[in-house]
């Protein structure tokens, strides 16, 4: 694996010059794959497309690896208590285990140093170009990508190169989804998004209203009722708040015994609502909603903390907001409570800003692309998504197997292309299919999966692409 | 590596995984970097860290290559593990393996070569070294049971391996040297042995490491054919030193095949 020769800043002095369609110049890049994003999924994209023997570049906007798990950047959703939810077996990417000695579920402190080991490791960071922002992608004839960066924040010149392949793993953890409510700018107290909610000192002896039971904001909302002076945690529906550990082990791990065991979904949500009925139990005495859905059909929520929370008061439970008020909060039932600072841990929208919408199939522009494997694009074959999963497990996990599977379908295009086009039919045929059980439709769970379904998809698509 | 082998669905990693164990890890660090990969010497069954750390840790830092030797759980300095099962060496190996700073070379010896076989197929070495593989079967317990019954026999029943002097080195390594070696010698899982007698083929390697086997002909633990099948699971053929033991780290010559190695590394090309 030599490291020197074969890449290298892209130079329009240095390669032959083309024009594209603007006249611009563009530097061609050969075969070279361009990753958009070193976060988790890009940083596995560049190692296992390099071990696939592609040369590779990849543009960073940030200073360091890491994206989303990496406090210092200004998209960092993390605040200084996240935790994984998903114990360390199903969060590490499987030919890199995190250390034996970390906890079950690592601090993301602990994540970050996981994910600059993996680049050191592996020899990433020379591929990676940091404080540079693509700002478009654009497909041109023979399948290949002009890729358009510049300096992270619009200084210095506009640069433009062709590559073989565009791996796009820019993440969907930051661009802050708020909703609309009457009277919201009429509202005298602070108002904030989870994204920029960094460390408990924010709500102390403050009245705090936290809005949304997401993972994020049961555990903002768990900091508030032991930091802030009030707690009102508003909720759209009841959830299952699922703890982390059941029979004495990580609870991903009790879950996927069963799944293993190919434990019917119905015998598992038995089991499940019966195990939570012996630890918790009946969550409507607390004034929470009965949840309006059965176990695995949303997101799972892992928390073993906020219930406590609740039973010892700490948190109140409160159904919808309806409406703002200069100086109060009027709830769905007709309540009003006065917080002082309102959290909205309302979740994130993915965006694909630099591509155009009709490239993905995404007409209407909402970040909702359609593809197969949440990764391949019908009619461009040589673009992948990388991570653009929600799953009830680790994400890198998966990540892994997406850029594994690109990085073939690459070399399949290369040495077997009959095999490749197949590929690409089965992406037509297959846009939009899902790999999850039935669940509830919201914009946070249109990509939402099950691992072991998808990883399996993903085992199977990689049968048919190279299998006899 | 065709898509059928390749397993992505790992049920028990994910639900049962190891439990983690006190390692020992004994290493030499060249002066000077280099850019040289790491290595990671994976000593075999009643074998520890100390195997590697008596010639050959020295030998390859002080030709640039930083160099590491672990003792599996059970042996050496590390935590005692009588339930020690040929998967908890494999993830021993690849947790160490990934703490190393870059992408490492992972040697194994005997049937620490089994170990590391099992290791790469969770782990994408930059290169791997087998050297006198053991890789289990009926032709080695044969071997063993001509050669050394008293030793051999009780490991069948879940007793202690008993190695001797005979079978590790040759007649030019001092007695008194030998009969040290021959002390330190501990014993590996009743589990991991019995392993050995089934059929413990490992999986494909990921990321299709470069591999050398070599091995000494009047190895008596292993059969030179034995060296010759390994060689060419991996597309290769061994390369060999006629006139050692197996404890080809140990014995009397021990430069010759470290050297071998190192030579290897810095011709292969991909494992730079």
């Amino acid at each position: 694996m030599s490291t020197s020769t074969d890449h290298g800043r892209p130079d329009p002095e240095a390669t032959s010059p083309t024009a594209n369609s603007d006249g611009r110049p563009v530097s061609d890049r050969g075969d070279t794959v361009c990753v958009i994003g070193a976060g988790a999924s890009g940083l596995t994209a560049i190692k296992n497309l390099r071990e696939h023997g592609f040369g590779v570049d990849c543009y960073e906007r940030e200073t360091g690896v890491g994206g989303a798990w990496n406090w210092r950047h200004d998209r960092s959703p993390v605040y200084a208590s996240t935790h994984l939810i998903s114990s360390k077996p199903f969060t590490q990417f499987p030919d890199f285990p995190m250390p034996d000695s970390w906890p079950d579920y690592p601090h993301h402190g602990q994540v970050l140093s996981y994910f600059e080991r993996y680049a050191d490791h592996f020899d990433l960071r020379s591929h990676i170009w940091f404080g540079t922002e693509v700002i478009r992608v654009e497909p041109v004839e023979g399948e290949r990508w002009d890729v358009t960066t510049r300096s992270t924040g619009g200084y210095g010149p506009e640069r433009t190169a062709r590559y073989a392949a565009v791996v796009i793993a820019n993440g969907h953890n930051w661009s802050p989804k708020l909703p609309r409510y009457e009277g919201l700018e009429q509202f005298r107290g602070e108002i904030m998004h989870a994204s920029s909610y960094k460390d408990p000192a924010q709500l102390r002896g403050k009245r705090v209203l936290v809005v949304g039971a997401g993972n994020t904001g049961c555990d903002i909302a768990v900091e508030a009722a032991q930091q802030a002076s009030r707690c009102w945690h508003s909720t759209r529906r009841g959830y299952w708040y699922a703890p982390k550990y059941v029979l004495g082990r990580p609870a991903d791990q009790v879950n996927d015994t069963l799944l293993a065991l190919r434990v019917p979904l119905r015998v598992r949500q038995w089991l499940y609502h019966w195990t939570l009925r012996l630890t918790v139990g009946d969550l409507t005495r607390f004034g929470l909603p009965k949840p309006d859905h059965r176990v695995y059909e949303t997101h799972p929520i892992a928390n073993s903390q906020l219930v406590y929370y609740v039973g010892h008061g700490g948190i109140g439970p409160v159904p919808d907001v309806a409406r703002f008020h200069p100086y109060a909060v009027e709830l769905a039932d007709g309540r009003e409570i006065d917080p002082e600072v309102v959290v909205f841990a309302t979740g994130y929208l993915p965006r694909f800003e630099f591509l155009d919408a009709s490239v993905f199939g995404d007409s209407a522009g909402a970040g909702r692309p359609t593809l197969w494997l949440n990764a391949f694009t019908p009619g461009h074959p040589t673009l992948a998504v990388a991570g653009l999963l929600q799953p009830d497990s680790g994400l890198f996990t998966l990540s892994h197997w997406q850029t594994v599977l690109f990085a073939r379908l690459l070399t399949a295009r290369r040495d077997r292309p009959e095999r490749a086009a197949a590929f690409a039919q089965r992406v037509r045929d297959r846009a939009g299919e899902r790999y999850s059980g039935p669940v509830k439709e919201s914009s946070r769970h249109w990509f939402e999966v099950g691992h072991a379904d998808y990883l399996r998809a993903v085992q199977r698509a990689l049968v048919e692409l190279e299998g006899k | 590596m065709s898509a059928s082998e390749l397993r992505i669905m790992r049920g028990r990693e994910w639900f049962r995984p190891v439990r983690p164990a006190r390692r020992e890890v004994l290493s030499a660090i060249p002066e000077l970097e280099q850019g040289r990969p790491p290595l990671l010497f994976v000593p075999g069954f009643g074998h520890g860290a100390w195997a590697f750390a008596e010639h050959w840790l020295g030998h390859a830092a002080s030709r640039g290559f930083p160099a590491y030797a672990m003792s599996l759980r059970g042996h050496g300095g590390s935590e005692p593990a009588p339930e020690a099962t040929l998967r908890a060496y494999a993830h021993d190996v690849v947790q160490v393996a990934a703490s190393l700073p870059r992408q490492a070379v992972l040697v194994g010896h005997g049937a620490g070569a089994l170990v590391v076989a099992h290791a790469l197929a969770r782990y994408p070495a930059r290169g791997a070294v087998l050297v006198a593989p053991v890789f289990g079967g009926w032709g080695v317990l044969g071997a063993a049971l001509r050669r050394n019954p008293a030793g051999t026999l009780p490991a069948v029943f879940g007793g202690p391996l008993r190695l001797n002097r005979g079978q590790l080195f040759s007649r030019e390594l001092p007695d008194e040297e030998a009969r040290r070696y021959v002390g330190r010698l501990g014993r590996a899982g009743r589990r991991a042995q019995w392993a050995l007698l089934g059929d413990p083929a490992a999986e494909p390697a990921v990321g299709a490491p470069p591999v050398l086997v070599l091995g000494s002909p009047d190895d008596r633990v292993v059969p030179a054919s034995t060296l010759t099948r390994v060689a060419r699971r991996y597309g290769s053929a061994p390369l060999l030193f006629p006139g050692m033991g197996h404890d080809l780290m140990l014995d009397a010559r021990w430069a010759e095949p470290i050297d071998a190695i190192l030579d290897w590394l810095e011709k292969e090309p991909a494992a730079h």
